[in-house]
């Protein structure tokens, strides 16, 4: 076996009885999907006009992306443990199956071994297994459940603020998810609270031939505060599969909301054969004034990633932040950026991109800074890197700038360097070894994204990138 | 400490050093001089281990713990936790490191494999503001990246505080003369002066008779087509500035 392929430690299939829906995308499936999660009418109708819509447009290809066309009648569009399909059940009496899975991906979910400081929402396929710390987050207000069960408890919360920020017909992956979302995670932390525990949730694809469709929705009432973490893995197959979600988070008058991500879906083997394609829509909201978003986000795996976690900052003195890593091996593709709309006063907005790539990947920042004629003395700082290791490795950066008014700066500064043998070398005779040496690298290139992180995710983030580095280095 | 015994090498498959003998012991300061490319940096490169570079016979033994070992397997950076150092004729920029977190993280490197203690940041920068007045370097240095926006000068008192910091038993000096005016010419070869004891050893590799004139070797040798033709005492690198290397050459 190819030593590379081992490393993807995430790469295992959990056994386990399935209840799927047929392959195939049409208005029955859709049916299918919201009669499973027993939704009421008002969502139902929702999908299928997203469907209506999906139909009607056109998969985009702006950013140039390789892949061989996506047969989305190949797909199933649901897939869940019959175990919890069919009745759901509390953390501790799931099957042992599920519990072994995710406490081989680090993430105990029992009660007696769970994470302290951190509430976890796990997500199976197509459905969350459950989510942890629940009490303690009842006791400040705060409602941190799968959207599935918030559409059942929390209704006019989800039927308020679903789509409020991706409209359905945002783009073609955004409108696919409206039509047949499976599950992901709801927020809702009400005015004036600083939630007690960091939240997060964790994706794993299990299923063949599935596509995962996960939907979050993040609510931050006036003047709250939430860290909100995600982490995603997939075994390692020959095919490849979809996951295509939806991120939206709202953030009032000085609330402030911190969103990051480590993903690491399966991205595939060295020649290309495999790995998640990952079209992704992530976009917040910050309404209210001075309120605070902030997008942190650690791009390690997928075949392919198209994501662009953005900000509208419609309130005055919002601000909205985009810090990412994307490091590209292999074959790997990654087109990833961020959109800041400035639209309210005095708005404020930080962009701070890290792209690694090695092998033969492509890895393209692409991002857009819009100040709208109403954003009197709105500022952006724009920053973007890119480091190539070897020579077959490609690195692009598409900023675009559009200013309506003449009371903003915006600043925008870009680098490109080259991870050479010669350096290496230099660091190595004075006494570092090759992975001391390339931790060193990374770490300086990547020091100010890694710091936004929490401790222990950034500990985690640190690893993987290294890790991933040293194999397409050494 | 250093024995290099018929060695060759080749780059790139053209070979460049075509049967190299010298005995270094320590206390002493080699010189080695030569016409553009006789294979001086290859030396060097070879004796840091750098990959590009094969090894075609012969050896290269250092002194380890009273016992001569050959090196040539080892990985650049077990050579130099062991204790030997070049400076690069062309130190390399690394954007993004500062120059503090590498100094420290290459000298923690040795002292853990020499089973030294290791130094905190705190311990460390005040260790390293002391070594960086042998060469004069202003302390903001430590707090930018290694080499980025270095001038020539200031790149090679870099390349001499690393070796002061590291302490090594064998420093390999590469053309450190070169592209310095006379004022950092003297400031490097006053520190190297400093560090030069009776426990280790100097090689420096150098176009120019005016580097000898402020760092005086105890023995001077000639490379010319990957060999050694001539060896001599300061002497021979006084007549080579006199007369070239053309006689030695034919």
């Amino acid at each position: 076996m190819n030593p590379f392929e081992n490393e993807y430690k995430h790469g295992f299939v959990t056994t386990i009885e399935e209840d799927a829906a047929p392959k195939g995308l049409n208005e029955e499936i859709i049916r299918f999907i919201s009669a499973k999660k027993n939704e009421p009418e008002w969502l139902l109708d929702y999908r299928l006009s997203a469907f209506a819509q999906w139909k009607k447009m056109k998969e985009p290809d702006w950013a140039g992306l390789k892949y061989p066309p996506i047969d989305y009648q190949a797909i199933r569009y649901y897939a869940a443990p019959k175990s919890v399909s069919e009745k759901k059940k509390s953390l501790d009496e799931l099957d042992p199956e599920l519990l072994k899975t995710f406490e081989r991906l680090g993430i105990p979910l029992q009660e007696q071994k769970r994470i302290s400081g951190v509430a976890v929402d796990a997500v199976f396929d197509s459905v969350s297994l459950g989510t942890t710390h629940k009490e303690t987050l009842a006791k400040a207000g705060v409602i941190f459940c799968s959207i599935s069960e918030a559409v059942q408890e929390h209704p006019e919360l989800v039927r308020k603020y679903l789509g409020s920020v991706v409209p359905v017909a945002d783009n073609y992956f955004a409108a696919l998810n409206a039509a047949v979302f499976t599950d992901g995670s709801f927020c809702y932390v009400p005015k004036g609270v600083k939630c007690p525990l960091d939240l997060s949730t964790y994706f794993r694809i299990n299923a063949q031939e599935s596509g995962q469709f996960e939907r979050t929705l993040l609510v931050a009432d006036a003047g709250s505060f939430v860290n909100y973490l995600e982490g995603c893995t997939a075994p390692q197959r020959d095919e490849n599969q979809l996951h295509a979600a939806v991120v939206e988070l709202i953030a009032m008058d000085d609330a402030e909301i911190n969103y990051s991500t480590v993903q690491n879906w399966y991205a595939g083997d060295r020649q290309g054969l495999g790995g998640i394609y990952n079209f992704v829509t992530k976009r917040g909201k910050a309404l209210g004034k001075n309120a605070r978003i902030t997008w942190t986000q650690v791009e390690a795996g997928s075949a392919i990633t198209w994501k662009y976690p953005s900000c509208i900052l419609q309130g005055d003195n919002s601000s909205g932040a985009f810090y990412s890593v994307a490091l590209t091996h292999d074959k790997m593709q990654a087109d990833t950026g961020t959109k800041m709309i400035h639209v309210g006063k005095n708005t404020k907005s930080t962009i701070i991109s890290k792209g690694i790539s090695t092998g033969e990947s492509v890895n393209a920042y692409r991002g857009q800074v819009k100040i709208m004629p109403r954003a009197e003395g709105a500022r952006n700082y724009s920053q973007c890197d890119s480091m190539l290791v070897g020579a077959r490795c490609a690195a692009n950066t598409f900023p675009v700038i559009e200013v309506q008014n003449d009371s903003s700066t915006v600043e925008h500064e870009a680098s490109t360097s080259r991870i050479s043998e010669e350096q290496l070398f230099y660091l190595k005779s004075r006494g570092l070894d090759q992975e001391e040496t390339i931790s060193m690298l990374v770490n300086g290139f990547c020091k100010d994204v890694f710091k936004q992180l929490p401790l222990e995710f950034s500990v985690e983030a640190v690893k993987l990138i290294e890790m991933k580095l040293e194999n397409s280095v050494g | 400490m250093l024995s290099i015994e018929n060695l060759k090498a080749k780059v790139n498959d053209k070979e460049v050093l075509k049967g190299i003998d010298l005995k270094i012991k320590a206390g002493e300061v080699h010189a080695i001089m030569g016409p553009n490319g006789s294979g001086k940096s290859s030396l060097s490169k070879v004796l840091a281990g750098h990959p590009a570079y094969e090894v075609e016979s012969g050896d290269v033994k250092f002194d380890v713990n009273f016992e001569m070992k050959s090196i040539l397997d080892w990985e650049p950076e077990e050579r130099a936790r062991e204790g030997i150092f070049l400076a690069f004729q062309y130190p390399i920029e690394v954007p993004g490191v500062s120059n503090i977190t590498f100094l420290r993280l290459a000298f923690n490197a040795i002292c853990r494999h020499q089973g030294a203690s290791e130094m905190n940041e705190e311990e460390f920068r005040k260790f390293v503001a002391k070594k960086s007045e042998i060469v004069k370097l202003n302390p903001d240095f430590l707090d930018r990246a290694v080499n980025e926006g270095f001038s020539g000068g200031e790149k090679k008192r870099n390349e001499i505080l690393q070796m002061a910091v590291l302490n090594p038993r064998l420093a390999v000096l590469d053309e450190t003369d070169s592209g310095l005016d006379i004022d950092s010419l003297r400031i490097v070869a006053e520190g190297v002066n400093r560090l030069r004891n009776k426990n280790n050893a100097i090689v420096l590799i150098t176009h120019y008779q005016r580097l000898l004139d402020y760092i005086v070797p105890d023995f001077v040798h000639v490379l010319a087509g990957g060999k050694i033709v001539k060896s001599g005492d300061k002497t021979l690198a006084h007549k080579l500035e006199k007369e070239g290397y053309d006689w030695l050459l034919q």
